[in-house]
């Protein structure tokens, strides 16, 4: 038997003693358990702020720690940090390449990065001494776009990219301290645990990957999409995944029983989800689609009970406070909405 | 002279990995090492599971303000003062 036949035998076999292990703890249903539970209350969120300036496409949005200020990256080849209370611009940071898909807000408030088709993460200081906001550094390593990044502190972010890798980098010497390889496909989400040790991505292999960072090893892998994921995210217990995919679902995934809970579909939905953001009780689920449309999902029941409807085009980006109070998003028609 | 910054001499030992350029063999490999890790992981109980998902929510849901609503005077998103043309 040849080496590939040899290994490609042993990968089946595993798989199927993972899916018989993953089976063997299966013995009830999200459903089941919450039979006696009520669908929640229909929910109605009204714009509060439409936060207008950028020319193209919104790609990217995120929240900064206080709630109020966030991030948002456009193909017009701009950051605008926005005080959302406001509506006011803080920031206007014209980028080299306006080839950008995606942004991040530092958990101090004191920086935001960005990268795109450039391949590269930029990272802009907002606190320059001159009060000038310029590129600190300019993370340089992958073979494919950056797909999305995420801080851990000042001296440290996660990236993921089109080359199939997500990467830890030391931002002060601008090189990669651990490379997360593992993925068959472009890594296109990210998403950080709470206590910062973990984190998630999803890819254009169907899958979503838990790594432990310090470690440089993958944990655990979760299939059952049938297409690209776009979009990942923690759920606020911290011990389930929440994945959005191109083949019109959102699943989530228990971490400890290493496999899905549950699947949000609905007939009607036959496009892409591109974005997803739990509530701050995890009872509701925001998630954006291709047909420019945000649906609320009740994460228990799987039933959708609410819409927002109010972009001429592709939602591409959607965040949810920290402090849970409101919900923004971010399209392809040039805006950035707030609802609540 | 050549002067090397400290983060030239690093970047140029970093490890890249170009996916692409993996041999179907050094892929097939890659998978099987990882399922080796990954069938050894301990599983709960996915009643247990989902258990704690349904009481994480439910003892947070009371003061989620999406599922809730926010009284109008606590909404720092809410348009304060101004004209009412009535």
């Amino acid at each position: 038997m040849g080496e590939m036949e040899q290994l490609r035998k042993e990968a089946e076999s595993l798989k199927d003693q993972i899916s018989a292990a993953r089976k063997a703890v299966h013995d009830v249903t999200l459903p089941e358990i919450v039979s006696g539970t009520a669908v929640v209350g229909r929910v109605q969120l009204k714009t509060r702020k439409t936060l207008r300036g950028h020319l193209a496409k919104i790609y990217a949005m995120h929240w900064g720690t206080d709630s109020k200020l966030c991030v948002s990256a456009s193909q017009d080849g701009k950051l605008i940090v926005w005080d959302s209370y406001t509506t006011n611009k803080v920031h206007a940071i014209p980028l080299k390449s306006s080839w950008v898909m995606t942004c991040a807000y530092a958990p101090s408030g004191n920086m935001v990065a960005c990268g795109g088709l450039d391949n590269m993460c930029s990272i802009y200081n907002l606190k320059g001494k001159d009060g000038n906001v310029k590129v600190m550094r300019e993370l340089a390593a992958h073979t494919g776009y950056l797909s999305c990044c995420r801080f851990l502190n000042d001296s440290e972010i996660i990236t993921s990219s089109g080359d199939c890798t997500c990467a830890l980098w030391d931002i002060e010497t601008g090189t990669q301290k651990t490379i997360f390889s593992g993925h068959m496909g472009d890594c296109m989400s990210l998403a950080v645990s709470h206590d910062f040790n973990m984190f998630i991505s999803g890819a254009c292999d169907y899958t979503a990957k838990l790594w432990d960072i310090r470690e440089g090893a993958c944990r655990q892998t979760f299939g059952g999409h049938e297409s690209d994921i776009n979009a990942i995210g923690f759920f606020p217990n911290g011990n389930a995944v929440l994945t959005g995919s191109d083949d019109g679902t959102c699943k989530m995934y228990d971490l400890r029983a290493d496999q899905e809970l549950i699947t949000y579909q609905d007939p009607s939905i036959m496009c892409g989800v591109t974005s997803l953001a739990p509530s701050l009780s995890g009872r509701l689920i925001l998630a954006g689609y291709d047909d420019f449309n945000c649906n609320i999902w009740d994460s228990l029941k799987a039933e959708r009970v609410g819409v927002l409807a109010g972009h001429d085009n592709r939602v591409s980006c959607i965040g949810v406070t920290p402090d849970g109070m409101a919900a923004c998003t971010g399209s392809w028609d040039s805006f950035l909405k707030i609802w609540n | 002279m050549m002067d090397y910054s400290i983060a030239q001499v690093e970047a140029a030992k970093m490890p890249v990995i170009n996916v692409e350029d993996l041999s179907d063999k050094d892929k097939a490999k890659m998978e099987v090492d990882q399922l080796k890790i990954e069938v050894k992981l301990e599983r709960a109980l996915v009643s247990k599971c989902c258990e704690e998902v349904r009481d994480y929510i439910q003892s947070g849901v009371e003061e989620d303000p999406l599922v809730k609503g926010i009284p109008e005077e606590k909404n720092p998103f809410k348009e304060k003062g101004g004209c009412v043309i009535s």
